[in-house]
């Protein structure tokens, strides 16, 4: 026997589909190997991990909470994945975006209202963008490989976070530790649900991936997009411009990353410490790839990552497995949705090894 | 300054450039191959955690280093499979190598916090080492020197010998290489297997050789450091050997300038300083023209015979 893969005319739908879903199914199973073979029980840690989240109520609200920056993020990366602009900087673009919110609400002062939030959000967009765009100008007019620049710009953002937060946004009443004033109660996101911490943000999570299908399905730009990705000769003839692509890829996901670090920080967590950069910027890259590039995807895919994170959580009290572990089983996700992109783009078909000529002839 | 003063200084800077010089050097034969390995960090990790465990079991450090390589290495291998077997996306494949291999060098470690070994950092006799002027010529540990040896050595092999000769036509014509009756798909694999194997002692130069004890993402992003010193270097070895010490310079010149407490600035602008300066230097290299010419022609394309 002989596996052969057969080139498809088009990319199979129903593998697109069935793909994440089995990559999930694949990433519990092995998990549950894996663990066993640890001596720990393996089945309550991937039910831990997977499913508790979901089957108890009262954590629904911390998935919500924590899928809506791995959403908002992993659809503007989506854009630049497609059209293979690779903005693996988004952590930092993430932290200027809160950190700019951040600088807003220090500016505001006491003062509060719908004013400020929506000052505070803009500024975040207004953020991420400004720091994607070195990366784009570093690509479009020096020829700078994108994945290094926008990297190296994630440590420096994690500088000028240790600086602002250390030194002239301190807060002068906490206790000489390194971070920004808790924000006035009116100067926060509203909370959608009184009584959870569900914040507007979650909307904002919701309404963004519908609107970007939208965008995608139905826009010049879209097209662009799609064009530019999976037939850069075409697009070339067709009169779109590389490095407006490139551009428009960079700032888009840029801004997207900037608004969910002000989002996370005026909904979620009120003030900046050295602790605020959590890796959502680098967890929304296996969200976009789980979901495949597309604005619904990212947005299920981002709960499914959001579990896992709060499934950590629990797994790491019940089992007494380290937090690391869920970082081990997304990246797992990844691998495996990254390998079944081959039964999305090949048809895979057992053929005999044994050649006819070869074989022997029975009374020979 | 001091003679004391410089000697010192020469000494940091050879400790700081030694482990990007050796994942450099090993992501420099990997991409000759034409193949884009964006999980360095990931391997280094694993090449620190396989290392300092090993060592911390056997007590042989030379036993640790064979550890690494293949820590880094057998890493390597989950991404060699899939972007040499399935054609998966190179660039992503990468990255899932680095968030891979963050969690499960965390995971193994936990077994192995707040355990010390001895560190790997002397090879020539005391009278040597321990000498005030000739320790900055005998007084680092092996895999400094081993560092050092595989600069030429891997030039040698690149330039002079049949396989490298094969390793750059696999990486500037795949398909050429294949129709000449060579395994494009073999070669590759031995070049990412090479590429983990230096990525991971050059991670277990963090847990072996300056700390020497376990700590989670202890290589702080130097992988990342690895790959653009590649693109710095233009894909020659030489080059890689001085972009290696103009980045270890420059890290050493944060550890000074905190330490003389440089007040006209704070801190964190020396610790963003080396990044800062990657992006940089890279924007001068990169404009320099015909200095994309000489990536490997093939360079994260995925091969199909």
């Amino acid at each position: 026997m002989r596996i052969k893969l057969e080139k498809r005319p088009e990319p199979s739908r129903l593998m697109i589909f069935v793909t994440p879903l089995l990559s999930v199914l694949l990433t519990m199973i092995i998990g549950i190997i894996v663990f066993d073979a640890m001596g720990i029980s393996g089945f309550k840690a991937v039910v831990d991990i997977f499913l508790t989240p979901l089957l108890q109520s009262y954590k629904w609200q911390d998935v919500a909470v924590k899928a809506a920056p791995l959403i908002i993020i992993a659809l503007g990366l989506s854009i630049g994945n497609r059209a293979e602009v690779w903005n693996i900087g988004a952590e930092g673009q993430y932290i200027i975006g809160a950190l700019c919110a951040a600088g807003v609400g220090i500016a505001a002062g006491t003062s509060g209202g719908i004013l400020v939030i929506v000052a505070m959000i803009l500024a975040g967009i207004a953020g991420g963008t400004a720091w994607a765009s070195a990366p784009a100008l570093l690509k479009t007019r020096f020829n700078v490989n994108e994945i290094l620049s926008s990297l190296m710009l994630t440590y420096v953002a994690l500088q000028v976070l240790g600086y602002l937060v250390g030194g002239p946004w301190k807060d002068p009443n906490g206790r000489n530790f390194p971070a920004t004033a808790p924000l006035q109660p009116d100067q926060a996101l509203p909370i959608l649900f009184p009584g959870t911490t569900v914040h507007l943000g979650v909307l904002i999570a919701l309404i963004l991936p519908f609107v970007f299908w939208l965008i995608m399905a139905r826009s010049v730009f879209g097209y662009q997009i799609r064009v530019v990705g999976s037939a850069p000769n075409a697009a070339r003839h067709g009169g779109f411009d590389a490095k407006q692509t490139i551009w428009l890829s960079l700032l888009i996901s840029g801004g997207m990353a900037g608004l969910a670090g002000a989002l996370e920080f005026a909904g979620a967590l009120k003030t900046i410490n050295l602790g605020f950069p959590s890796g959502y910027g680098f967890t929304a890259i296996i969200v976009a790839f789980l979901g495949r590039l597309h604005p619904i995807g990212c947005l299920i895919a981002g709960i499914v990552l959001a579990v896992t994170y709060v499934g950590g959580q629990v797994a790491q009290t019940t089992v007494h497995i380290p937090n690391s572990t869920a970082g081990i089983f997304q990246a797992m996700m990844l691998f495996f949705i990254l390998a079944s992109d081959i039964f999305v783009r090949y048809r895979v078909r057992f053929v005999s090894s044994a050649k006819p000529s070869a074989a022997p002839v029975a009374g020979e | 300054m001091s003679i004391d003063f410089i000697i010192a200084a020469i000494i940091t800077v050879v400790g700081l450039t030694t482990p990007i010089l050796l994942a450099g050097l090993g992501e420099l034969v990997v991409e000759k191959a034409g193949v884009l390995n964006l999980g360095v960090e990931g391997m280094m990790l694993m090449g620190a955690i396989s290392g300092f465990g090993v060592t911390v079991m056997t007590f042989n450090p030379w036993l640790g280093v064979l550890g690494a390589a293949v820590g880094g290495s057998a890493s390597s291998m989950i991404f060699a499979f899939l972007v040499l077997q399935l054609n998966s996306n190179q660039v992503a494949t990468g990255l899932a190598l680095t968030i891979f291999g963050t969690g499960l060098s965390s995971l193994i470690g936990l077994s192995f916090v707040g355990r010390i070994v001895a560190p790997f950092n002397t090879f020539f006799p005391a009278s040597l080492a321990r000498d005030p002027i000739l320790k900055v010529f005998f007084g680092y540990s092996p895999l400094v020197y081993f560092a050092l040896i595989m600069v030429p050595l891997v030039a040698w092999f690149l330039k002079s010998t049949r396989g490298g000769l094969i390793l750059r036509a696999v990486g500037e014509n795949d398909h050429s290489a294949h129709s000449l009756g060579y395994s494009v798909i073999g070669v590759r694999y031995a070049a990412i297997a090479f590429g983990g194997a230096m990525a991971g002692i050059g991670g277990a130069y963090f847990s072996m050789v300056i700390t020497p004890m376990w700590a989670e993402r202890m290589t702080a992003g130097r992988g990342w450091i690895a790959l653009a010193l590649v693109v710095f270097a233009s894909w020659r070895t030489g080059r890689l050997l001085v972009g290696a010490y103009f980045f270890g310079i420059l890290m050493a010149l944060e550890l000074y300038a905190k330490a003389a407490g440089f007040s006209f600035m704070p801190s964190q602008f020396w610790a963003a300083m080396p990044y800062l300066m990657t992006v940089i230097v890279l924007a001068l290299i990169s404009a320099r023209k015909g200095a994309a010419t000489n990536a490997p022609a093939c360079l994260g394309k995925p091969f199909t015979a």
